[in-house]
């Protein structure tokens, strides 16, 4: 179905309680706007506030200064409500510079807060971001509240002392600007300054320089006369079960989950990759946990990434490679032989906008099809995806249960929104995760490489080094009984047959799928899968308050599917699956189960918004009453 | 310990499939037979292949293997002693699994000076694929793709792989079973990534492409072998030397005794000089002899020894603690 325009949210910074908020910081992708966005995501956090952040940053690492494509910007969603995305329109826009200004005003609610550095609007920065005019000062911007201000010369007179020359002196605006909008929210600057320090231990002067720029901002505003309005907000704190929480990206969560998987396994993993975007920052995380079971390879290109992690399965640890779409395509090869040879494998996929180089820096979910099916031959394998930032470390630990258990390549799929995006977590209580230690095979009278688990039909998993067990496999066909290579017919019929018996028996070993808000029955459920979790929740959650019949369920487990799914599906009259993709999970409901079901499909590179949703969802309804 | 094994515990009940007067029956018995000879737990052997005739090996060893994908041992083998560097890994591979679509891995596990022997079995043709060039055919090689001859100009393997930085650099026979034994045992013994270039006759699609230096009549005219510290003498007579001449720097062929030269202006190999290896390994007739033998060895540390250094002496400054993880940096407490 079409996506439709949604109307940007009513919520204003007028009202006597504001329940949440967004702000986006926005700036040259050399302003330092992630590392703004992360600090007072902190603040944030630490204050209370239930949040979601999403950085957007261009594929350019240092584009020319001033250019509309090298704008990087931070989004971070908060207020005292379950929050799960990184929220659809902006009601304080940070613009750093004209193009930051013009990329991102479209998506400001009208009397949003503008917080601009006049300094930056020189004729040469108009020009880039191709105003004719000055939009400060011509009257277009009059349906916002703006404050201008020259941060550049409060900034270059706070921190003259350090004596940082200019062009260094500038780089503390960010700070400057934090210094401000944590006023604005009541936000406190301890954790930031206490991390300035850390940061730089061996330049104490550019912490100094830097602390020296964040607190006159926060000055500015409790004292300089604002237009009306602008004030202090006060956002209530969220309700949210006891713990101690932290604040974490998917990527990091993915990462800590393999740690996880190694110490439940009690196996050794080696993550074997080859940098690439949105994919680089988990095997970055990965290295710098060597102090656990884990060790890294940066190998020469996907293939040997892949190859290395089969090798290193095949030896007795636990190989895990990763990648985005293009290089899972390079995998390919590698990830059937690991199906043939039944080797376990863990590949996770960060999908970003395909095809080809695509969109390395955005988001998208095209590469369900290829998990599922992009190799040569009948060759199934388990395919998982993680729904949340935070929900990537408990898929990241199934992940590897699964394929040691089942001794078969599992892909995870996180993609470049869920990377990035973070959100508090309650940490889990270590001691409560469930164990799986590994079972190699020990020596016994004939044995064979062939030989398997009844109930699992997983191949056993002899380590070389154990003497008796010296064995051979291949990706040559490989016969059920001795595990020799076999040109037979029917033992390549009896194969096949038996690889896809092993991943469908996976099925009997996973949740039965539930739904995840609303009824069990009714007349609208909307599927996602992945990271369109966030925004499908907000929608049905919203649709739901306003007496809709619909239902939110969320598919983890894509292959293979959960055994109850096609009944559960069959209980709603109407079934809708928003996909970050061309509809490739409603191909595959409808070919499984027979059932009718509409996509809805956004392919921007950008995530969906609840506005996108609600208005499907609302255009679901009118069309059952026509 | 495996001190009583002998060759039979190295063969597998497989049939070995390879066609008959193949090379690679050569030298799988001549590494049956030196496996029990090395001392090492047959456990502990790994040999990994990629596609391709050659790559049928290990399903004939009765070691460990594991017969993977066309190019990609080297990269499988990296992985293999990633997890366990206490293996004895071994990579089978021929000159188009090598060096063609699997060029890219070869450099990279020489230049990381992997530990573990590469056998490469040149035969100069695709076995397999019924008989095209590959990348060491010689130029205007006819083949069902290049039945007009091929125009494809040849790479040298050893020359490569000493450009990649190998650091065990070996050229041997596939029927001079003692020479390449000893050559074979050397790269065993070999601390590194270890490669070793075997000229392997196909009587199917290459017959006697190797004959010149295969051939007992004649090939003592047409190869040297090379000994360390030993000058390159070479013929039937032993009558033929390898000089270097001074100001061109290039090798020459000089006769020996007589009118002509004497043996102390000879070149007298060094294992240790690259330079040397370089030039002795691009040397091929007519005007030159091939050389045989250990053409370069240098030690230096490789990947998978300073990974380890670098996780014991990381562990031993921090033992990771999963619970510590999670709860490192900023956490906050809601009651």
């Amino acid at each position: 179905m079409e996506l439709v325009e949604e109307n940007l949210d009513e919520h204003h910074l007028d009202d006597k309680q504001v329940m949440d908020v967004v702000v986006r910081f926005a700036g040259d992708s050399g302003d330092g706007m992630q590392l703004t966005g992360s600090n007072f995501t902190q603040a944030t956090a630490l204050y209370g506030n239930d949040l979601s952040t999403f950085p957007d940053f261009p594929a350019e690492i240092r584009a020319p200064a001033g250019a509309t494509f090298g704008v990087s910007a931070f989004q971070i969603y908060f207020g005292g409500n379950d929050i799960t995305t990184a929220g659809d329109a902006i009601d304080v826009l940070v613009a750093m510079n004209p193009a930051a200004l013009v990329t991102n005003l479209a998506n400001l609610i009208d009397g949003g807060l503008i917080i601009v550095d006049s300094g930056a609007f020189t004729d040469k920065n108009l020009v880039k971001a191709r105003y004719t005019e000055n939009p400060l000062e011509n009257g277009s911007l009059d349906q916002y509240r703006v404050l201008s201000i020259d941060i550049s010369r409060h900034v270059l007179a706070a921190v003259e002392p350090y004596d940082l020359g200019h062009k260094a002196a500038l780089r503390c605006k960010n700070m400057w600007t934090l210094g401000l909008v944590m006023w604005l929210f009541d936000r406190d600057r301890s954790a930031t300054i206490n991390g300035l320090k850390k940061h730089f231990p061996r330049q104490p002067e550019i912490a100094e320089a830097n602390i020296a720029a964040l607190n006159p901002g926060h000055a500015f505003g409790e004292t300089a006369e604002l237009p009306s309005g602008i004030h202090v907000y006060k956002i209530p704190k969220a309700n949210v079960p006891p713990g101690t929480y932290r604040n974490i990206t998917g990527t990091t969560a993915l990462a800590w989950g393999l740690v996880a998987a190694s110490e439940l396994a009690e196996i050794d993993i080696l993550f074997a990759s080859y940098p690439i975007t949105p994919a680089s920052n988990l095997l970055h995380e990965l290295s710098n946990r060597k102090n656990f079971r884990i060790n890294t390879f940066q190998a020469e290109d996907e293939i040997a990434a892949a190859c290395a992690a089969v090798g290193a399965s095949f030896a007795g640890s636990l190989g895990v490679t990763s990648s985005a779409g293009p290089g899972i395509a390079l995998k390919a090869e590698t990830i059937a032989l690991a199906a043939a040879t039944e080797l376990p494998l863990v590949v996770v996929n960060t999908q970003r906008g395909g095809p080809s180089t695509g969109l390395p820096t955005k988001t998208e979910q095209s590469d369900l099809n290829m998990a599922l099916g992009g190799r040569h031959g009948d060759t199934p394998i388990a395919v998982l995806a993680a729904s949340t930032p935070t929900d990537c470390f408990e898929v990241a630990i199934e992940a590897a249960r699964i394929a040691i258990k089942y001794m078969t390549p599992v892909m995870l799929m996180s993609d470049g929104y869920l990377a990035n995006a973070a959100e508090p977590w309650k940490i889990p209580d270590v001691e409560s995760l469930p164990r799986f230690p590994v079972r190699f095979q020990q020596p016994v009278e004939d044995f064979r490489p062939s030989m398997r688990d009844a109930d699992t039909l997983a191949r056993v998993w002899p380590r070389p080094g154990t003497e008796g067990l010296e064995h051979r496999i291949g990706g040559i066909e490989r016969s059920y009984d001795t595990g020799d290579i076999s040109y037979e017919p029917a033992n390549h019929q009896k194969m096949t047959d038996l690889r896809k018996a092993k991943i469908q028996g996976i099925a009997n070993d996973i949740p039965l799928q539930e739904v995840c808000l609303g009824n069990n029955t009714g007349k609208l459920t909307v599927v996602g899968w992945g990271s369109t979790f966030g925004a499908i929740h907000q929608a049905v959650k919203r649709c739901r308050a306003d007496g809709l019949d619909v239902s939110h369920i969320q598919v983890r487990y894509l292959s293979p599917l959960p055994r109850n799914l096609g009944e559960l599906l069959g209980g709603f009259e109407k079934i809708l699956v928003p996909e970050m993709n061309t509809g490739q999970l409603v191909r595959l409901i409808r070919a499984e189960y027979l059932l009718d079901a509409d996509g809805l499909n956004k392919i921007s590179g950008q995530p969906f918004k609840i506005g996108d949703i609600m208005a499907a969802i609302r255009q679901q309804f009118a069309g059952a009453q026509s | 310990m495996n001190q009583a094994l002998t060759v039979k515990d190295y063969a597998t009940d497989q049939e070995v499939r390879w066609c008959p007067g193949c090379g690679d029956y050569a030298i799988l018995k001549t590494v049956q037979k030196l496996l029990p000879e090395l001392g090492a737990p047959k456990e502990n052997q790994v040999f990994v292949s990629g596609i391709g005739c050659s790559s049928r090996f290990p399903y004939y060893m009765n070691t460990y293997g594991f017969h993977t994908i066309h190019g990609r041992a080297p990269a499988v083998a990296t992985g293999v002693k990633l997890a366990n560097p206490e293996l004895d890994v071994w990579v089978v591979t021929g000159d188009g699994d090598g060096f063609s679509i699997g060029g890219n891995h070869m450099l990279h596990v020489l230049r990381r000076n992997i530990d573990l022997q590469i056998l490469l079995f040149n035969n100069e043709i695709y076995g397999l694929t019924k008989g095209q060039y590959s990348p060491t055919s010689a130029k205007g090689t006819r083949s069902p793709s290049s039945p007009a001859g091929s125009i494809d100009l040849p790479l040298v393997p050893c020359e490569v792989a000493l450009a990649a930085g190998a650091t065990f650099v070996a050229r041997s026979i596939d029927t001079e079973a003692k020479h390449l034994g000893s050559c074979v045992r050397r790269s065993y013994e070999h601390k590194g990534a270890a490669f070793v270039e075997i000229l392997q006759n196909c009587p199917i699609y290459n017959d006697g492409v190797f004959e010149q230096v295969k051939d007992r009549k004649i090939a003592t005219d047409n190869r040297v072998e090379l000994e360390h510290g030993k000058p390159l003498v070479f013929g039937a007579e032993r009558n033929k030397g390898i000089r270097l001449d001074g100001q061109t720097l290039r090798l020459e062929v000089v006769e020996l005794g007589g009118e002509g030269a004497e043996e102390a202006g000879l070149l007298v190999h060094d294992e240790s000089n690259k330079i040397l290896a370089q030039l002795l390994a691009t040397m091929r007739g007519p005007e030159f002899p091939v050389a045989v033998g250990v053409l370069y060895r240098e030690r230096k540390a490789g990947y998978v020894e300073d990974s380890c250094e670098q996780q014991l002496s990381i562990r031993s400054r921090e033992q990771g603690d999963l619970k510590e993880l999670l709860h490192s940096g900023n956490t906050w407490q809601v009651d």
